[in-house]
């Protein structure tokens, strides 16, 4: 169409921005909610209607990444002035940092279970994208027996809510040992991923025309070296989209890490709400353990924002 | 360089066969031309030549070695397509390379370099090299995609429909420059092609495919005058050949619309009130007042060197070229005859040729 809009079309436009604006806000919102919530004082987190203008702190998060005991009394100015500047964070709150016998301060189990997050998630998305590729190369360029029936099958593992195996699957990880270890979530992961990453992959690869590997095999090129030199570059776009899917789906599973894990391969979902239970709820805690637990989504499908864009067209790649 | 052979090639996808007993023999040097629809059995050949499909029966041999053990990569043929036949991502020069980088060539870099500056001389791609191949035109494309395959010294080449996406002016500049380049290349090319002009004016030797079947093979010289049946007769030639069906009595023709056309049958085969097809191309049908049968103009067609008249006569249509300064006018009665000594006579019933049955 033409540089030239009449008259209808402009309103019709001007509509149209105006809706994402307002889903975009809405959207955003729990956002702003729970990031704001992060860096507010304990007494500010909860107040109706929410405060939206305050000076913004970091003690929750000194709270987040320390281990405390609440106070009986409060401080002494000695001890108040004696301390450093983020100890006396948390005696405003009317709380105390737990010290150890060398005086050293404990650490809170955050960042162990961030790190397990990211361990499992990671390692599972690289498992299920990878299998997931090379499976749905085979679907889309090989005559399979029974193709439809097993590409159905494959589905059909995502047709029953997964909690409903909780039970029977916590067995056998407790017979084989699995329980509370990272391989455990991340084979559980790896599966609930792979059929979706097997799909998706498939109609991205079908859009790749075969044309190319033929080319390539012509050229003096085995099908493994065609397959890494042409068609993976090519489904680089399908690929980034899956990944950003099973990484999402990795890292935000809950019930499962809930039941299976607690300690040393428990990730960040069960252990935020398990820090409401100390003391009275201390909501900028959570809040700040939420917004550090968003930052790796963001950042990986801002890393891939690209390869999305061309991803969710999805079938209007090229051509 | 190389000799290609098809033994007794039967292809089959399921229930669907694409090629039926084909036997094909390609001389080293040779600019070989298969012509048929789409369907027909073109690409499948080609690709059984180049080892991406495994025949269902029958043998291939290049250079007298019976090839079906061997991969693509092993057979050191090219392939271009009609399209997707670049790799995306890759810059042109990137494209020339890329044959060249294969593990089972080892190919020292400067020779790379040097074998790719070559190429894009003969082709005059040298200041594309650089660029991005989805920043390329149409022809500049198919140009990279035949240096890609002339890059590597190939023992042969196989051409899938490779002009058929450009349009008629570059079509028509490729086809001279590709001509010229087997000829200096000395190399046997297998050119796959709907087109007959395509076909006539490039082929050393052109193979007509009809539905998994290898009609006739032979020089466009043989194809164009001697047709083995008349589907050959009827895809070459611009306008093919007319097909007037009819049979012999006394010494001359009689078509089934009325008219009678002088016809010695020099063939010595029993003819008389045999239901036949008679066979002439336009340029054999010639407008005088004088002559034997009768027709009205239908229609005109200027084509500037000629012009190519569509004759009524009763039911059917048939066709002459006439000199250009010729006038007709639509729906002017006029008189015409032929060149007896061109007339191909077919069997009605099966379409075969007399000559080529006999």
């Amino acid at each position: 169409m033409a540089a030239v809009q009449t008259r209808s079309e402009r309103a019709l436009n001007r509509v149209a921005i105006t809706a994402v604006l307002v889903i975009t806000l809405i959207f955003l919102a729990p956002i702003y909610w729970i990031t704001s919530t992060a860096f507010k004082p304990r007494n500010l987190a909860t107040t109706i209607p929410p405060t939206v203008l305050f000076q913004p702190e970091i003690s929750p998060f000194v709270k987040l990444f320390t281990k405390r005991s609440q106070l009986r009394t409060a401080p002494t100015p000695e001890e108040y002035s004696a301390a450093p500047w983020w100890e006396r964070m948390v005696f405003d709150g009317g709380e105390k940092i737990v010290r150890s016998g060398r005086g050293e301060v404990q650490p809170s189990g955050y960042p162990s279970r961030f790190m397990n997050s990211l361990i499992v998630a990671i390692t599972s998305t690289v498992l299920a994208v990878g299998m997931g590729t090379f499976t749905a190369y085979g679907f889309s360029r090989f005559k399979v027996k029974g193709e439809a029936d097993l590409l159905f099958f494959i589905l059909s593992t995502r047709m029953l809510p997964p909690v409903v195996v909780a039970i029977p699957m916590f067995l056998m990880y407790r017979a084989v040992g699995l329980n509370d270890t990272h391989w455990g979530l991340i084979i559980l992961y790896t599966a609930f991923n792979l059929s979706f990453s097997v799909w998706l992959m498939k109609g991205f690869i079908d859009e790749i025309p075969k044309e190319y590997e033929e080319a390539a095999l012509v050229d003096g090129y085995t099908r493994m070296q065609a397959f890494f030199k042409i068609v993976i570059p090519e489904a680089a776009t399908g690929i980034a989209a899956t990944a950003v899917f099973c990484f999402i789906t990795a890292w935000n599973e809950y019930a499962f890490a809930l039941i299976m894990t607690n300690r040393r391969a428990q990730t960040a979902p069960p252990f935020i709400p398990s820090q409401v239970g100390s003391g009275l709820p201390d909501w900028t805690v959570i809040a700040a353990g939420t917004f550090l637990f968003l930052l790796p989504v963001a950042i990986f499908t801002f890393l891939l924002r690209n390869h999305l864009l061309r991803g969710m067209s999805f079938g209007a790649i090229r051509k | 360089m190389a000799h290609i052979e098809l033994k007794g090639i039967t292809k089959n996808f399921g229930d669907h066969t694409a090629l039926q007993n084909m036997n094909l023999d390609i001389a080293d040097g040779e600019f070989f031309v298969l012509l048929g629809q789409t369907g027909a059995g073109k690409t499948t050949t080609l690709r059984l030549i180049a080892g991406l499909e495994k025949p269902t029966a029958g043998q291939i041999f290049i250079d007298g070695r019976d090839v079906a053990s061997w991969g693509a990569a092993e057979r050191d043929v090219a392939l271009v397509l009609q399209q997707y036949s670049l790799y995306p991502r890759y810059t042109v020069r990137e494209n020339l390379e890329f044959p060249l980088k294969s593990p089972i060539r080892r190919v020292e870099p400067a020779e790379i370099k040097e074998r790719v500056d070559r190429v894009a001389r003969t082709l005059r791609i040298e200041h594309l090299l650089d660029r991005k191949t989805d920043r390329l035109s149409g022809g500049e494309m198919q140009r990279v995609s035949i240096g890609r395959a002339i890059v590597r010294k190939p023992r042969v080449f196989l051409m899938d429909e490779p002009l058929s996406a450009l349009d008629a002016k570059l079509r028509e500049a490729l086809r001279t420059e590709l001509k010229n380049l087997q000829m200096n290349l000395g190399a046997t090319f297998l050119f796959v092609t709907h087109d007959q002009i395509e076909a006539m004016s490039m082929g050393d030797k052109i193979g007509v495919l009809n539905n998994g079947n290898l009609v006739q093979t032979g020089t466009p010289h043989e194809i164009y005058n001697n047709p083995v049946n008349t589907f050959v007769a009827g895809s070459v030639g611009s306008p093919p050949m007319n097909l007037i069906d009819g049979t012999i009595a006394g010494g001359e023709a009689v078509s089934d619309d009325g008219y009678r056309l002088p016809f010695a049958n020099g063939h010595a085969i029993v003819t008389d009130g045999r239901p036949l097809t008679f066979g002439i191309r336009p340029e054999d049908l010639q407008l005088e007042s004088g002559g034997a049968g009768k027709a009205t103009v239908h229609d005109v067609e200027n084509h500037g060197v000629a012009k190519i008249v569509t004759l009524r006569t009763g039911e059917k249509f048939i066709r002459a070229t006439v000199p250009a300064q010729a006038v007709l006018r639509i729906e002017e009665k006029v008189r015409f005859s032929w060149n007896p000594e061109k007339v191909v006579l077919f069997d009605s019933r099966t379409g075969v040729s007399l000559r080529h049955a006999s």
